[in-house]
């Protein structure tokens, strides 16, 4: 094993030693790697499976170069099972491993659904906590991307339904890199949703630095006085646009990206929407029993007589992912959230 | 059998900088093959002997037929990567290399048998009659496939690995109820294909199929081609025992053939779908082919296999080596090979217009079909989207 490769590429130092330098741009997937790098650097333990993450790297090359530096004893390319690839990384996890699993497209997952559902969300409680399952279940997720069906899912509520397992997903280079790292160091099976159409996008990270947030923080990314945005994943840049542009016409929208789907950050989502007094809740799956859904109940139940208006859902629409020519209208865009936007304040 | 097939495949993979260290040409000694990579007919042996039977109606006329399907249909894969790549599809995965296999098995269906692609069947589409326009809308993005199944007797394609064979599997246990194996009818005996890859054998759904198909005794048959590659992923990390050894531990017979042979696809898989008719069960067809191309368009395959392979599997190329038998019968000459030629060139010309003219479906139809019967959560919300879309016309 070498990490010579890693160490042209990054400045991170082994035991996370606060380092004085300037911060690294990188997009969100080089940070994902350059997360997994260093997990794998400070913890002999980690070890990666999935489909074509060796040589290929994975087919968004989130795991590019792992397997030359780490060995294919720690970066595996498995035979083409998702529920082969989940189980074994439950024994592995067993075994004192901690596994971090790629499923290769959203739409990919479900082979695997019994193992996660029925074996990694409940190991911890059926065993009375004798056994922990410290893996992690990294799904590039969403649409936008004129992909082919099975390729644009966006299936977070299922497994946010499932108690047992945390699930999170990371908006920014920066929180790529500082989230894959808590996921990994989490003792709970955590699926970490990777937001596939943002992965180019580039953010400054402080690599040396220790983590700026906890894994299950909700940030605050544009500050505002009018209407609460709750946005996640693909979505948060989408309504930060969508808040600028509300500013131009004197709105003021609060952008929150909630980073993590189970546990939410209850207080930083009610202190908002308490200043605001309402709440739009923005994300590409499907409304119907989604995290609109339980946001929209959260709200109503905890911040009931702050709230001048219904909380609105703006979501992909109840269908299966349509064909790609469609996507651009499914999708939640700029004029669907501020429509959206618009229609809280007229309460 | 030998002990080299027993031995773990492909475990002398290539390094990526090095030729591989054997011939991962050769099939075998197992392998069927009735026309050898020099387009030479292979003398009966005890291998091939079983199936030259199923090729006593091959004449001059049917190589030609043969000949000519292969052709076209490599020149329909072609204008689907070129459409790809100029923008008017999203994605292209390449049939380039596996024609033999596809047409092979493609005839030897009949109209009344049913098959069970993945997404890269173009040639067995083609063979079952279904227009190639139709497969592209699915990857230009227009709908999910789209075309009625039960025109032609070919199903949608199914993209997640493995699927499709339980589907084919359930399909012939309904063939077997409604009677329609062994009535010695050749026009109603029925029997149902299902087509897979190298890597969907190690899917779930790929092994319980075995097992269904086997207890039921259904008149399916599997069909692997084996291309070497799942994506980047060569034969040793997805089995130890190939395909076609595997399936008697399953109580299937298995037979590995020449995919780049046309005529051994083809006695091959009549064989199979006459047992399967015939009422005697299942049977796995491991079709020994090559991907010449990438995985699809989105895939760059030089950052895991070296040229010298692909190298190695041109001088078996499926097209070249009937083309040679049929020069050497005297069943073609330039201007027939023109002919042919000509005709691909319409046929490609066909496809990329009705490509190029095919209209973006209206929004409004996403909302179509979720449902037979109407749903109010859709009615609602297409209604609303109506008026949502509207309203920006309006302005
Ligand atoms: C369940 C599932 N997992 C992963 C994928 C992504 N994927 C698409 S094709 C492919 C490799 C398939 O290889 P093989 O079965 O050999 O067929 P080939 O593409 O070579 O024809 C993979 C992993 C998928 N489509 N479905
Ligand atoms: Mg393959």
């Amino acid at each position: 094993m070498t990490t010579s490769a890693g160490a042209q590429t990054q400045a991170a130092p082994a035991g996370g030693q606060p380092q004085e330098q300037a911060p690294q741009k990188m997009t969100i997937a080089k940070a994902l790697n350059a997360g997994m790098r260093r997990a794998m650097e400070a913890d002999p333990k980690v070890v990666l499976l999935g489909e074509d993450i060796g040589k290929l790297g994975g087919v968004f090359r989130i795991t590019e170069g792992l397997q030359k530096d780490f060995g294919e004893d720690r970066v595996l390319d498995t035979p083409l099972a998702e529920s082969g690839i989940m189980g074994t990384a439950v024994g592995l996890a067993l075994r004192g491993y901690r596994p971090v699993v790629e499923i290769q497209f959203d739409g990919f997952v479900y082979p695997a659904f019994d193992q996660i559902v029925s074996q990694v969300a409940k190991m911890h409680y059926r065993s009375l906590g004798h056994l922990k399952l410290p893996m992690v279940i990294r799904i590039p997720y969403g649409g936008g991307i004129g992909a082919v069906e099975h390729h644009s899912e966006s299936n977070e509520a299922y497994f946010a339904h499932t108690a047992g397992l945390r699930v999170v997903t990371a908006a920014t280079a920066e929180d790529a890199y500082w989230m894959m790292q808590q996921a990994i160091a989490s003792d709970d099976p955590v699926v970490f949703y990777e937001p596939k159409r943002r992965y180019h996008e580039r953010g400054e990270i402080l690599l040396g630095e220790r983590a700026p947030y906890g894994l299950h923080d909700a940030v605050v990314r544009t500050q505002g006085t009018d209407v609460t945005l709750l946005a996640y994943g693909p979505m948060v840049k989408t309504a930060m646009i969508a808040a600028q542009a509300a500013e131009t016409e004197g709105r003021s929208v609060e952008v929150i990206d909630l980073r993590s789907l189970s546990p939410l950050d209850v207080p930083t989502i009610l202190q908002s929407v308490e200043k605001t007094g309402r709440a739009v809740v923005v994300h590409e799956a499907q409304t119907y029993l989604g995290m609109g859904s339980e946001l929209a109940a959260l709200i109503q139940q905890e911040a009931f007589y702050h709230l001048e208006a219904p909380v609105i859902r703006v979501g992909g629409y109840n269908i299966p992912y349509p064909p790609s020519r469609h996507e651009e209208v499914f999708l939640p865009d700029l004029d669907r959230i501020l429509d959206a936007v618009d229609r809280s304040l007229a309460y | 059998m030998s002990d080299d097939v027993v031995a773990p495949v492909d475990t002398a993979a290539p390094a990526t900088h090095e030729p591989p260290a054997r011939d991962i040409t050769d099939g075998g000694p197992d392998m069927v093959q009735f026309l050898d990579a020099e387009g030479h007919r292979v003398p009966v042996t005890e291998v091939n002997s079983p199936y030259a039977q199923y090729l006593e109606d091959v004449d001059g006329e049917m190589l030609r037929s043969l000949y000519r399907d292969l052709v076209l249909v490599r020149r329909v894969d072609a204008e689907g990567h070129a459409l790809q790549r100029q923008g008017e599809l999203g994605l292209w995965p390449s049939l380039l290399g596996q024609e033999a296999a596809q047409v092979g098995a493609g005839r030897a269906m009949r109209p009344q048998d049913y098959a069970f692609p993945g997404y890269r069947e173009h040639g067995v589409a083609w063979c079952k009659g279904v227009d190639p326009v139709n497969l592209l809308g699915m990857f230009r993005g227009v709908n999910h496939g789209g075309w009625d199944s039960n025109e032609n007797n070919f199903h949608l394609y199914t993209i997640v690995i493995g699927n499709q064979m339980l589907h084919a599997t359930g399909y012939a246990m309904g063939v077997q109820k409604d009677g329609l194996v062994g009535t010695g009818d050749p026009d109603r005996d029925t029997a149902v294909m299902a087509f897979t890859g190298d890597g969907g054998t190690a899917q779930g759904d790929y092994n319980e199929a075995l097992v269904f198909s086997a207890v039921a005794q259904s008149p399916v048959v599997f069909y692997v081609q084996n291309n070497h590659w799942a994506i980047s992923e060569p034969n040793d990390r997805q089995f130890i025992i190939p395909p076609y050894q595997r399936a008697r531990g399953f109580g299937i017979p298995g037979v590995r053939v020449d995919g780049n042979d046309v005529l051994a696809s083809l006695a091959v898989t009549r064989a199979a779908l006459d047992r399967a008719r015939g009422g005697q069960g299942p049977t796995l067809i491991e079709a020994f082919t090559y991907r010449m191309g990438a995985h699809t368009t989105s895939d760059d395959p030089t950052k895991y296999r070296i040229a010298a392979e692909v190298d190695l599997w041109k001088k078996k190329d499926p097209i070249d080596r009937l083309r040679k038998h049929l020069v050497a019968e005297g069943l073609g000459d330039d201007e027939w090979f023109g002919a042919i030629d000509a005709e691909a060139d319409d046929l490609a010309q066909r496809i990329r217009t009705a490509c190029q003219q095919m209209p973006n479906p209206p929004h409004e139809e996403m909302f179509e079909n979720v449902y037979v019967d109407e749903h109010p959560l859709v009615t609602r919300e297409r209604d609303e989207f109506a008026a949502y879309q509207a309203s920006f016309e309006e302005d």
